[in-house]
C-alpha cells in the first residue's frame, strides 16, 4: 500500500485547501459594504426613474428598470450569496444556470402562449358578455 | 473478457472490499440547501409568470397606478436591504466566534424583517379595505399570491431566525448552529433577491402602466 499513502495525503491536502477556500468565500466586511452600497444605488435609480418620471417613453423606463433589477440580482449573488464558479466544485453555478434556463422557458413560454391565446380569441360583443355562463 | 486487475497484496494484508476513504465531512449542506433555494426559485418563477400573464386583467377594477404607494414600497425595500447587510454582519461576528455580537446583529435583522412584514400587512389590509382584495380581479389575485408568498417566506424566515437565536444563546456557536446560521443566511439573501424582482416588475413597472 505504499503507493496509496501519498495519494491519500494528496486527497487530504486537496480537501484542506477546499475548506480554506470555503472559509474565504464567506465574505468580508468590505465585500458586504460594497454589495450594500451598490444595491442602494441600483435600487434608488429605478425608483427615481419611475417616481420622478424622468424618461418620457414608458417602454424605455420599463426596460431600464429591468436592466437595473438584473444588475442588482447579480450584485446580490456575488456579494451576499458569495456565488463563484468554484464553490462546491462548480455545482452551485450549474444548478443556478439550470434554474435560469427553466425560468426563461416558463416565463417566455407563458407570455408567448397566453399572448397568442388572447389575440386569436374571438372578440366578445357586449351582448355575448352579458350571457356568459 | 479479461479478469479485473488488482494491485498485488502485501504479505498478510487482507483484501479490502469497502471504501477506505475517511468519513466524508459535512460540507454538502450548502449545496443541498442551494438546490432547495433553486426549487423555491422555480415556485416564484411560476408566480411571476402568472402575474406577467394576468397583471393587466383589471376587470374594470383598480390598476397598479391607482393602488400602489411607491413611497411605502421604497421604505419596505430599504428595510429588506438593511436586514440583508445586518445578517452579513452577524455572519462576520460568527466567524470571529463572538456570540453576543452575533446575537445582537441577528436581533437587528429580525427587527428589520418584522418592520417589513408589518408594512406589508398594513398595505394588504389597506387594499382589502378599499375593496381591492384578492377576489376583485385577476390582477389582484396574482398580486396577492405572488407578494403574499414572498411575505410568508419572510415570516417563516423570522421564525427560523428567532429559533436560531434561542439555540445560539443556549448552546453557543457550535458547528451545528454555524451550519444552520449559514443556511438561514442563504435563505435570507435569497428572499432579498426575489424582492428585487417583486418591486421592479410588480410595483415599478406596474405603476408605469
Amino acid at each position: 500500500m505504499s503507493t496509496h499513502a501519498p495519494a491519500h495525503e494528496d486527497a487530504h491536502e486537496a480537501h484542506h485547501g477546499h475548506s480554506h477556500g470555503h472559509e474565504a468565500s464567506h465574505g468580508s466586511f468590505k465585500s458586504y459594504v460594497t454589495g450594500f452600497v451598490l444595491s442602494v444605488i441600483l435600487t434608488a435609480i429605478p425608483f427615481w426613474l419611475v417616481m420622478g418620471e424622468v424618461v418620457e417613453n414608458k417602454a424605455v423606463t420599463a426596460g431600464l428598470v429591468m436592466v437595473f433589477a438584473v444588475a442588482q440580482i447579480i450584485v446580490h449573488m456575488i456579494y451576499f450569496l458569495h456565488m463563484n464558479t468554484k464553490s462546491e466544485g462548480g455545482w452551485t453555478v450549474m444548478a443556478l444556470i439550470f434554474t435560469i434556463v427553466l425560468i426563461v422557458i416558463a416565463l417566455s413560454g407563458s407570455l408567448w402562449v397566453m399572448h397568442h391565446l388572447n389575440t386569436n380569441m374571438m372578440t366578445m360583443t357586449p351582448d355575448m358578455m352579458r350571457n356568459v355562463p | 473478457m479479461s479478469a479485473p486487475t488488482h494491485p498485488p497484496l502485501a504479505d498478510g494484508e487482507k483484501p479490502v472490499f469497502y471504501m477506505t476513504e475517511d468519513h466524508h465531512p459535512e460540507n454538502s449542506t450548502g449545496l443541498g440547501f442551494w438546490l432547495y433555494l433553486m426549487s423555491d426559485c422555480l415556485i416564484f418563477a411560476i408566480l411571476f409568470a402568472t402575474y406577467a400573464v394576468l397583471g393587466r386583467s383589471y376587470a374594470a377594477g383598480p390598476s397598479p397606478a391607482d393602488l400602489f404607494d411607491l413611497k411605502l414600497v421604497a421604505i419596505n425595500t430599504s428595510m429588506l436591504l438593511l436586514s440583508s447587510i445586518t445578517y452579513g454582519f452577524a455572519m462576520l461576528q460568527m466567524e470571529r466566534n463572538a456570540k453576543a455580537e452575533t446575537l445582537f446583529w441577528l436581533g437587528i435583522t429580525g427587527i428589520f424583517g418584522a418592520i417589513f412584514i408589518a408594512l406589508e400587512i398594513y398595505e394588504f389590509v389597506h387594499l382589502i379595505h378599499e375593496g381591492a382584495g384578492p377576489g376583485r380581479s385577476a390582477f389582484l389575485s396574482a398580486f396577492f399570491v405572488l407578494v403574499g408568498t414572498h411575505g410568508l417566506h419572510v415570516t417563516f424566515g423570522i421564525i427560523w431566525l428567532i429559533t436560531l437565536m434561542v439555540q445560539v444563546k443556549m448552546k453557543g456557536l457550535i458547528p451545528e448552529n454555524r451550519r444552520r446560521l449559514m443556511c438561514l443566511s442563504m435563505f435570507w439573501h435569497f428572499l432579498d433577491v426575489v424582492w428585487i424582482g417583486v418591486f421592479s416588475i410588480v410595483y415599478l413597472i406596474g405603476v408605469l402602466g
